[in-house]
């Protein structure tokens, strides 16, 4: 493999392990947030106990989101070099200022929150955590208009030999930065809903601390209800931004060859980018997909053969990672609707099999969030910054495949081995379950 | 024109501050296993900056962030063309983080001595390679118009590694003095004895530095264009030995002010030299990166400074109530009752 296929292989390797802890801290923050919050306005103890120990699990995770996201600032400059000298007017801004207006934010209160129990009054402590909830979505926010120019590039000109910024709002209003934040933010929440779902489902399978797991699934219920719902929402926008902006990624997405009005999906469909066609094909529904796309059933939508070869994504990959994506995410509405429909009903510890099955669907959501990355930035291909520039023009000139191949397998055995305890410890500590009440529990002396 | 000199003084701001922050979070990282003398003075150390490392990370990122929105060309450039050495840099810093959250969560054998060590490693090799890239680029890089000619073994020339010992040297004391203020007993009276014991050291590499710095590099070409600047390092050397005096009086807070000041004011004295290059080339002066020719266009800067003037002083407006909230030495006792410590 050439610096560049290493390049991007590495960044995908690094972006997405770093993706499996963002999600969480997104939503697990709200709920925690959720819990202090319940706590300082009742007196209630319990909701005290549930915001540490889920807060608990948080921070162990936390840890992980932070470290491996300087990998990625740094990857810019190591990797991409050409891209960054190139766009680094328009698109170092961003980065700078989620430093300094968020992450900032995120990382001094998240030491008040976790440290700061006996040290700060009781609202300064619950207003630690919900700065760190908005910052960190905050965070996101700057992170994905980032993203969102290199998908839709706007307020520039070149000039210079470069992308030089000319208007800084229009990076605020992209909307396929704005819409593509959305989406992203609220399918996150889900993860968190799903992980709090299941480790409570664990405990109340085993009928231990029943009440404390049954608030805790509760409150996970109806949030995962919303995020879930929310999710659908913003990505059938976001589908059609995608459609106005980037009509090949659309393409590739649904395996749509020829450009035509009423254009329908396949609900079976296997397309191959050699022939240029589906080679399987069935279940034709017709006009889905110019609705989805412009809201308008005899809407003419772009087929793959009318885009340039050269200029395609990769079409199996991406097909298939929608697919994916869109099936995993109906389950997880199936399972969102249950879940609040037995909560709602206090049916909830009868319904053991739906409890049993909440556990192993703790990493759907996860797998569902990893696949629309896919398909946003293999869609995006051949292009760096879409229509601006390619991929392949984007690569350091002064490294060469051997050091990227050092590094990648330094990141695959570190992020491995980090994983791997990161996995462990949130294992241990979920299984183990809160601490006691502190009467019925004497204090610890032992280190 | 203003706009750049403005960003060339927030780029050393923002470098200088995260020396002095994460300086003795290293430090302390790197005294932790010999001023410590059991598990739970360990755990003591970890917790004297557990509430504020991650957010003095952030200004290390912020610097990163800075260079790339203000000076695209020199990002790009600096981080391709110490790629190597930025991985173990970057390797370090992330097993560092992790050590301290994960290092208390569980107790079997060799797991918490694994992350002690780990702790020392990943503490040490950022020290040592941060001095190492910034005496490189002080001294110049080997880059011409047809690209880099360097290595990461030529990066390891004598100035490098003397300017890397410099910073293992400045963190160590800082990290020492750090403890001393922020823990009591005998775990105190170790650290305040172990800063004492490094300050001649540290005297001792900041004489040879500052003379090598004279035959390696072109730093003190700007000092002789105007004599007036010489108050920089002057004030260096003036805080470094106040550090001493307050230590010798025992007024280890006013010790540590001192400490911070001088890593400040080592920052400003290179930065001053090195004005207005940000990477010298040590080829061809024209192939110098300076912050006129890799900077980003005045828009994006007039930009980016209104950002720097609201959100900084905001920044450091928190930054400083949380250490309020903190600035208690933290004691044995404390760190076992609390199950939320490292």
């Amino acid at each position: 493999m050439d610096v560049v296929a290493l390049s991007r292989l590495q960044f995908a390797v690094t972006s997405m392990f770093h993706f499996i802890f963002v999600p969480l801290t997104l939503g697990l923050v709200l709920l925690v947030a959720w819990m202090e919050t319940r706590y300082v306005r009742t007196g209630d103890e319990m909701y005290k106990r549930m915001a540490k120990f889920w807060g608990k699990l948080f921070l162990i995770n936390f840890a992980l989101g932070i470290v491996t996201g300087i990998t990625l600032e740094f990857q810019f400059g190591m990797n991409w070099a050409e891209y960054s000298r190139y766009v680094g007017d328009i698109f170092g801004a961003p980065l700078a200022i989620e430093a300094t207006a968020a992450f900032f934010l995120e990382s001094v209160f998240i030491g008040v929150w976790a440290f700061g129990w006996d040290k700060v009054s009781k609202k300064v402590h619950l207003l630690s955590i919900w700065i760190v909830a908005i910052s960190s979505n905050l965070s996101a926010l700057w992170i994905l208009l980032a993203n969102g120019w290199m998908q839709n590039p706007v307020g520039y000109v070149l000039r210079n030999g470069r992308a030089e910024m000319v208007d800084f709002g229009a990076m605020f209003t992209n909307p396929y930065g704005v819409w593509k934040f959305y989406h992203t933010v609220v399918s996150c929440y889900t993860v968190g809903a799903f992980f709090v779902m299941g480790i409570s489902a664990w405990h109340l399978l085993r009928g231990s601390k029943p009440e404390f797991f049954r608030r805790s699934f509760r409150m996970g219920a109806y949030f995962g209800l919303v995020a879930i719902a929310l999710s659908l929402l913003t990505g059938d926008y976001q589908a059609e931004v995608v459609a106005r902006y980037q009509p090949a990624k659309l393409a590739a997405m649904e395996a749509h060859w020829e450009t035509g009005t009423n254009a329908g999906i396949h609900l079976l469909a296997w397309p191959d980018a050699e022939q240029e066609r589906n080679v399987v094909e069935a279940a034709y529904v017709p006009g889905v997909l110019s609705y989805l796309a412009y809201r308008d059933l005899d809407a003419e939508v772009v087929g793959l053969n009318d885009i340039p070869r050269e200029d395609r994504p990769p079409i199996l990959p991406v097909f298939l990672s929608f697919r994916a994506m869109v099936g995993l995410g109906g389950l997880m509405v199936l399972a969102s609707v249950l879940a609040a429909f037995f909560v709602w009903r206090g049916t909830l510890d009868k319904q053991r099999l739906f409890l049993r099955l909440l556990i192993y669907f703790i990493p759907i959501p996860y797998l569902t969030i990893q696949l629309g990355w896919l398909v946003a930035e293999v869609g995006r291909q051949p292009w760096l910054v879409y229509g601006v520039m390619r991929t392949s023009e984007g690569v350091s000139t002064a490294i060469n495949a051997t050091q990227v191949v050092v590094s990648l397998i330094g990141f695959t055995l570190l992020y491995s081995a980090l994983g791997f305890i990161d996995i462990y410890l949130l294992f241990k500590f979920s299984r183990k379950g809160p601490e006691e009440s502190p009467a019925a529990q004497p204090i610890l002396k032992e280190a | 024109m203003e706009l750049q000199i403005t960003w060339f003084v927030l780029w050393g701001v923002l470098w200088a501050v995260y020396f002095m922050l994460d300086g003795f979070v290293l430090g302390a990282g790197m005294l932790m296993n010999f001023v410590a003398r059991n598990d739970a003075e360990k755990r003591v150390v970890i917790n004297t900056f557990g509430p504020v490392w991650d957010g003095n990370e952030v200004w290390l990122i912020t610097a990163g962030g800075a260079t790339f929105a203000a000076f695209p060309t020199t990002y790009a450039l600096m981080f391709s063309y110490l790629y190597s050495a930025l991985l173990i840099l970057l390797f370090s810093l992330i097993v560092r983080g992790v050590s301290f959250e994960f290092r208390g969560k569980m107790d079997g054998l060799g797991w918490k001595k694994g992350w002690d060590i780990a702790i020392l490693v990943c503490s040490f090799l950022p020290a040592l390679l941060f001095g190492v890239a910034f005496g490189n680029i002080f001294g110049g890089l080997a880059m011409d118009a047809s690209g880099y000619h360097g290595s990461l073994i030529g990066l390891l020339n004598p100035y490098g590694l003397l300017t890397g010992l410099l910073f293992v040297g400045l963190f160590l004391q800082h990290g020492a003095l750090y403890l001393s203020v922020k823990t009591t007993g005998e775990l105190k009276e170790r650290a305040r004895r172990t800063a004492k014991m490094l300050w001649p050291v540290v005297l001792l590499i900041a004489v040879v530095f500052l003379a090598a710095t004279a035959k390696a590099t072109l730093l003190y070409d700007n000092y002789y264009a105007q004599p007036a600047l010489w108050a920089v390092p002057l004030l260096t050397a003036l805080e470094l030995i106040v550090v001493r005096i307050m230590l010798g009086r025992g007024k280890l807070l006013k010790a540590f002010a001192a400490s911070c000041a001088t890593i400040l004011l080592v920052v400003a004295t290179a930065l001053v030299g090195l004005f207005p290059n940000l990477i010298p080339s040590s080829l061809d002066t024209a192939s110098s990166l300076t912050i006129f020719n890799s900077s980003s266009s005045p828009y994006t800067l007039g930009i980016m400074t209104v950002v720097a003037f609201v959100f900084v002083p905001i920044v450091i407006a928190y930054k400083i109530w949380t250490y309020r909230i903190f600035r208690a030495p933290v004691t044995v006792e404390e760190v076992t009752a609390d199950d939320h410590a490292y």
